[in-house]
């Protein structure tokens, strides 16, 4: 179907309008979707299923980058970064029905107690106004919802109420060289959570094997967003594409109106509805309440507390890699079995918490070796195996606390393709996650050396780079005077207004975001749901 | 080592059996998701080469730039572009591009390519420059040689399970080899 062919009028008599179709807003639409009428706007397109595999193939070609895969760039989403580290906006993010779930790695663990309370705890940066124990509840039906295979073999994991939906993935060949080195290391060693099925689930197949989970898993057996964009859409939700809201209005009453979007053909609408649950991302949610200044909110909407777009935060990348002198078996798939949460919860001021990562997917691939380079035939070959089959690798991600001089805000001159200020990305870095980068480094090398590797590449405090976690940046407080949102994900200032999306953390932890994402996405439901019932 | 039917299958289970033709090569723009990204600079002057031509073409580069280890390499070659020669932007591209240099075999060699002979059709690749080129597929002729002719073939070998069993990995990236191979050890 064309894109001229789309109905992208509005939807009467919505009830609730969910601005963005990631996992946020797909997990709010589907779950309010039996019993409201939604409606659900995204910037992006409706991607088909069966361009998958084409889609595969540009992320092992050379001459498509990774934002090509998913068909991110252009003056759609075009962007600037300014701060003391470059940030390559669309190498982090997809712009369409699922999200940036369509690249994603698939990493879904609980953020700690601890990192619910890091003021108290470990006396640096703000404490959520929400625990662990709010959160747990929804945790758990997140796992059930986004499928996640996993194991409780993690002593250092918050407590959990159940097992997971699905069995883990069981440790790879070169886990157990790791095994060896840690044990002489007093180094524990442990499953990790994966939303990829381990076994067959909600309709979806186990893991093919196919290799390349990020960016692109043509079996579906890795979870992405439209899952609940389809279910949503059977349940009666209506989700229009390729409809980038450009504002919202609000009236008098401190309640959001309209969400005013554009379509292809260029014209623009007005979408009402009774409640609105802005699901757009790290970047986008903050740009599209700064968007939305009015003459009673001049400096964005829903910012009296001046904070919409400030303490941006992603997770900083620490990793240490090198070659053995026999086989470790990589590339076979494209995820990790195994990780090290022992060093998390040392976290104080001084030293940001952080996990280690054991890596199945260490050195080249060599079909991708293969295409490039000025070889064929026999020579190829040799080169390959020269360059495959002994390198071992660790990954680990790192907190950043919330900055100041850390932001999204809107760019003075750029604009898009709708004539909107493009986001500017101002993103910095401190010395605490710095520090902890090294103290990571130390830990893995030493594990590494411990195995006997020659140690090829470190990247450490000054090579580092994100995750692409995006977070902060309409963050979470009790006080209207300090956050976005209260503890339920509502704006302070709009009533009707909800926030959906990682922009609401207050810290990041170091664990990957989106089952947190998820659990606040489905509280925030419940929440839009119970107002809804009261009429607002 | 042998190619099978089964490796051909494979590959075509890596790329697509229309590869990226839905696509387009390049990337899309909001005006629609149909052919015409993959229409190379040297397309409407094509040389016209028949369906067999094509296939006998591609073949012979791949003697070419697979090792020597490989046998079955015609018959898996055709199978693979059972499954890559239809009516997609990314098929014409490659026929464009095989005629291009099928008319360069001509015009330096005197010959189809498919009569040089093996030492003269990887001269013939490395004197359009596809040794040093980057892929592009709406690029020069080098360019293009090396995006449809010599990427195409070794994407389809080394996503293939005979073809990372010649690197030491039996399930390679691309190919769902499913989730058994990264807990064996090395045998």
């Amino acid at each position: 179907m064309s894109a001229g062919d789309v109905d992208r009028t509005p939807v009467a008599d919505a009830e609730v309008c969910v601005v963005g179709a990631g996992p946020a807003g797909a997990l709010v639409a589907d779950r309010l979707a039996p019993d409201h009428e939604v409606v659900v706007l995204d910037a992006g397109p409706r991607f088909d299923p069966a361009d998958r595999l084409a889609r595969q193939e540009r992320a092992i070609r050379p001459s498509d980058g990774r934002p090509d895969v998913w068909d991110v760039g252009g003056e759609r989403d075009a962007y600037a970064t300014s701060g003391e580290r470059s940030y390559p906006l669309n190498h982090a993010r997809v712009k369409g029905l699922g999200g940036s779930t369509l690249h994603w790695q698939g990493m879904v663990m609980r953020l700690h107690e601890d990192d619910f309370n890091s003021g108290t705890e470990r006396g640096v940066g703000p404490d959520w106004p929400i625990d662990y124990a709010d959160l747990q509840p929804y945790y758990a039906e997140a796992e059930r919802e986004l499928g996640v295979a996993g194991a409780s073999d993690n002593p250092y994991a918050p407590p959990r109420e159940e097992p997971h939906p699905m069995p883990a993935f069981k440790p790879s060949y070169s886990d157990s060289l790791f095994a060896e080195a840690c044990e002489e290391l007093g180094i524990d060693m442990h499953s990790v959570p994966n939303a990829r099925n381990s076994e067959a689930y909600d309709g979806r197949s186990a893991c093919a094997g196919y290799g390349t989970c990020q960016p692109v898993c043509p079996a579906g057996a890795k979870y992405d967003a439209t899952v609940h964009v389809e279910r949503a859409e059977e349940r009666g939700a209506t989700v229009i594409d390729r409809a980038p809201v450009q504002r919202l209005e609000h009236d008098g009453d401190d309640s959001v109106t309209a969400a005013v979007y554009a379509t292809p053909d260029g014209t623009e609408h007005r979408q009402e509805a009774d409640a609105f649950v802005v699901a757009c991302g790290g970047v986008e949610t903050p740009r599209l309440l700064l968007l939305s200044a009015s003459d009673a909110y001049p400096d964005g909407l829903a910012n009296s507390s001046g904070t919409v777009g400030k303490f941006f935060m992603d997770h900083l990348f620490a990793g240490v890699g090198g070659t053995l002198d026999e086989p470790t078996r990589q590339n076979h798939v494209g995820f990790y079995t195994s990780a090290c949460d022992q060093f998390y919860d040392e976290a104080n001021e001084e030293v940001a918490p952080f996990k280690l990562e054991f890596f199945n997917y260490a050195g080249p691939s060599p079909v991708e070796m293969a295409l490039t380079g000025d070889d064929w035939g026999d020579e190829l070959l040799g080169r390959l195996r020269d360059g495959y089959g002994t390198h071992v690798a660790m990954g680990g991600l790192v907190e950043q606390l919330p900055r100041s001089d850390s932001y999204v805000t809107l760019h003075s001159e750029r604009t898009d393709d709708r004539g909107n200020p493009v986001p500017e990305v101002h993103w910095s870095v401190g010395d605490r996650a710095l520090r902890t980068i090294e103290r990571a480094n130390e830990i893995q090398r030493s594990i590494l050396e411990e195995l006997g590797a020659e140690i090829e590449w470190v990247v450490g405090p000054d090579a580092t780079g994100p995750a692409y976690h995006h977070m902060g940046t309409t963050r979470m407080s009790e006080d209207p005077d300090a956050g976005v949102v209260d503890a339920d994900c509502r704006t302070h200032d709009l009533e009707n207004c909800w926030i959906a999306s990682s922009s609401v953390f207050p810290t990041s932890g170091a664990m990957n975001p989106t089952l947190t994402i998820a659990a606040l996405a489905l509280r925030a439901a419940d929440d839009v749901r119970e107002r809804l019932s009261q009429s607002l | 080592m042998e190619l099978t039917r089964r490796d051909a299958v494979a590959a075509l289970a890596t790329v697509g059996a229309t590869g990226g033709v839905a696509l387009g090569t390049r990337r899309s723009d909001d005006g629609g998701d149909g052919a015409g990204g993959a229409d190379g600079a040297g397309e409407a002057e094509a040389a016209a080469l028949d369906e067999a031509a094509v296939r006998a073409s591609m073949a012979a580069v791949a003697t070419v730039v697979y090792p020597e280890a490989v046998d079955g390499v015609e018959a898996f070659v055709d199978r693979f572009l059972d499954g890559r020669l239809d009516g997609s932007a990314h098929a014409a591209g490659l026929r464009a591009t095989v005629g291009d240099l099928d008319d360069a075999a001509r015009s330096w060699h005197g010959a189809p390519l498919v009569d040089l002979s093996e030492t003269t059709r990887d001269e013939l690749l490395r004197e359009v420059g596809a040794d040093v080129a980057d892929e592009v597929p709406d690029g020069t002729l080098a360019e293009r040689v090396r995006y449809y002719v010599v990427n195409e073939l070794l994407l389809a070998l080394y996503a293939s399970p005979t073809g990372g069993e010649l690197v030491g990995l039996e399930n390679p990236q691309g190919h769902p080899g499913g989730t058994e191979s990264y807990r064996r050890g090395p045998r």
